[in-house]
């Protein structure tokens, strides 16, 4: 007996241009997407009498674009960045900076901290960028440990108290939507940029960098176009993090904005973007639940984290997509 | 004079600390990232037994402490690695992911505070060259010696030894010729744990077992790695001296908070003068894109 995968016809037909043909294909293909974004949507509504919730439902928007950038940068450019809180970090303190020294009100400070947050993190990693092999890795494991110390040696930035008293943002609904917007934006953005001109590339770059250099691209370019791409996003969530807890401090450079973002995307289907999200959407409220066991918590993603990518290393979405898609039936050999 | 002495101390406890990296990578390729893990790890076992077992003798904690830890190593390898052998995100990852599991999860199970200590060896100090330094830091250098030379002498005279230089070589000849890569791997990893135990076991008794000190020596060990040339043994040497000497300089005339971004500094320097650090020839071409 051999387990046989069959396309469901609906997709063989849906992948040609008979996708208009009926109300019924459009669906099969839109319905998806549109669960995903009316869901996200209209979570601040499900959650409104539950105000611990709803807080929840804005980290864990900003986790999942934090998972969304480590996927690009894993999956589609070949770099492991193994310190995501590097990104929110620097984000963070840029928002509080622009915000509380320069006096800059929100909507200014968060899209400028975002700006110049990913200039410098794209500066910072510039020296391994050239290089093969684990060295990005290394280096992004490094930085966040070493900002932290930084930050406690010479007392800058408010030492170990932080900075305090960032603006809030106006009313809770703009809270919500700020991020689930921009999370929804990032996810279908990067799923058209990876399929760009610019995306193939860096496809190509993972794959087969010898090749990309023959055809006479820079490779060094195409990765920091990458990473200046995927630190644009962490630096967002930084910012906005910042924003949102008032506070900007060395906890923004923790261990659980560098390895959280690992797990979803590990859990949720390498490769796919829409995966991390969902990993994400998985872990954070998962994570809100077993809080009162502090650091196993990490522990706990840790030994997961493992077990995923032991045995089952494609993850949620593309077993779902798998099962959206194709049926599957015994047959006799 | 006194630095002399302190940094060609320092310099034998780092390069100490990262044979145990640059051994595993050498000749399995796999980034151990569960190092500092690994290193923590013996220090617990060791102090588990003689502080919950009383009576318990000093020298037979340690050899458990080390043993054990390096049936862990094997473990992760037998048990984890073998089957993303080769996937280098997921290598990564998974090591990256069970060094904070045996990390974090010590911190949950309550390794916290200044209550963990080994006892030193010796007590008391001796006058070296106007520096007085104590019996244990005497030790340090003389196993750390030790293990170089047996180190040399291991991988030169034993078969199996020969067999890791074979692998680390050209790994498709090696196994042409019959080594068992998966096998080399294996023991790789448990000999790898067994240093990192080792140097744990005589390096804790200076200080606490904290788990701070895990992600340091994780860090540490990279820098130097990274400097010497990614699994180049001999540059494990030269590197350890330069950047101890130059965290022991930094230390007496800046301040003893940047022995860190020493460490990062000299990584970011390596990286953009000579990437494959100072020993890494053989691999040039491999890593530059």
């Amino acid at each position: 007996m051999r387990k046989e995968r069959i396309d469901r016809g609906l997709k063989v037909r849906t992948e040609g241009i008979y996708a208009i043909n009926s109300a019924r294909e459009i669906l099969y293909l839109m319905g998806p997407r549109l669960l995903l974004i009316a869901g996200l949507l209209a979570l601040p509504f499900v959650f409104e009498f539950a105000p611990y919730w709803k807080r929840v439902i804005n980290i864990m928007c900003a986790y999942a674009l934090l998972a969304i950038a480590f996927d690009f940068l894993a999956n589609y450019v070949g770099l492991v960045c193994l310190g995501g809180a590097f990104f929110t970090g620097i984000g963070g303190y840029f928002a509080a900076i622009y915000n509380v020294n320069l006096g800059l009100p929100i909507y200014l400070s968060i899209p400028l901290a975002t700006v110049s947050g990913a200039l410098l993190c794209t500066f910072f990693l510039l020296p391994c960028l050239p290089l093969r092999g684990v060295y990005f890795a290394i280096v992004t494991l490094m930085y966040p440990l070493l900002f932290t110390r930084i930050i406690e040696a010479l007392d800058i930035f408010g030492g170990t108290n932080g900075i305090t008293g960032l603006d809030s943002f106006p009313n809770p609904y703009l809270e919500h939507y700020a991020i689930i917007i921009i999370a929804l934006v990032f996810l279908f953005g990067m799923r058209r940029f990876v399929n760009q001109d610019v995306g193939l590339v860096l496809r190509g770059v993972k794959d087969n960098d010898q090749s990309v250099k023959a055809s006479g691209i820079n490779v060094t370019r195409m990765r920091i176009i990458a990473v200046f791409v995927a630190s644009f996003i962490g630096c967002f969530a930084g910012a906005y993090i910042a924003h949102l807890y008032m506070w900007a401090g060395i906890s923004l450079f923790a261990l659980d904005f560098s390895i959280i973002p690992i797990a979803s995307v590990v859990i949720g289907g390498g490769g796919t973007l829409v995966g991390a999200a969902i990993g994400a959407f998985i872990l954070v409220p998962l994570s809100e639940i077993l809080r009162a066991f502090g650091t196993f918590r990490i522990v706990i993603y840790c030994i997961v984290l493992t077990g995923f990518i032991v045995f089952k290393s494609e993850g949620i979405m593309i077993y779902l997509q798998r099962k959206y898609h194709q049926f599957e039936r015994w047959v006799k050999v | 004079m006194e630095l002399i002495v302190y940094g060609i101390i320092n310099s034998i406890t780092l390069s100490l600390v990262s044979l145990g990296f640059t051994l595993v990578y050498s000749i399995s390729r796999v980034p151990n990232f569960a190092h500092g893990a690994l290193y923590i790890t013996s220090g617990y076992l060791t102090w588990t037994f003689l502080d919950k077992f009383a009576g318990f003798p000093y020298p037979l904690a340690i050899l458990a402490g080390i043993g054990i830890t390096s049936i862990v190593g094997a473990m992760i390898y037998q048990f984890i690695l073998v089957r993303i052998r080769g996937m280098e995100i997921s290598e990564i990852i998974a090591t990256y992911a069970i060094g904070l599991a045996i990390l974090e999860g010590l911190r949950w199970g309550g390794l916290r505070g200044m209550t963990f200590t080994l006892p030193a060896f010796f007590t008391g100090s001796v006058n070296i060259l106007g520096a007085s330094v104590d019996y244990q830091r005497l030790i340090i250098v003389g196993a750390g010696l030790l293990t170089f030379a047996l180190l040399y002498l291991f991988t030169r005279y034993t078969k199996i030894g020969l067999a890791f230089r074979g692998i680390a070589q050209d790994e498709r000849a090696a196994m042409m010729l019959g080594i068992n890569s998966d096998m080399t791997a294996v023991v790789s990893l448990a000999i790898g744990s067994a240093l990192a135990g080792f140097a744990a076991i005589l390096l804790l008794p200076l200080g606490n077992i904290v788990v701070e000190t895990g992600y340091n020596v994780l860090i540490f060990a990279i820098a130097v790695c990274v400097i010497g040339g990614l699994g180049s043994w001999g540059g494990v040497i030269v590197a350890s001296f330069i950047i101890g000497f130059a965290q022991i300089l930094t230390e007496a005339f800046i301040s003893a908070h940047y022995q860190m971004v020493v460490a990062l500094l000299a990584i970011i320097i390596t990286l953009l003068v000579k990437p494959s650090g100072i020993f890494g020839k053989q691999k040039e071409l491999e890593e530059r894109v």
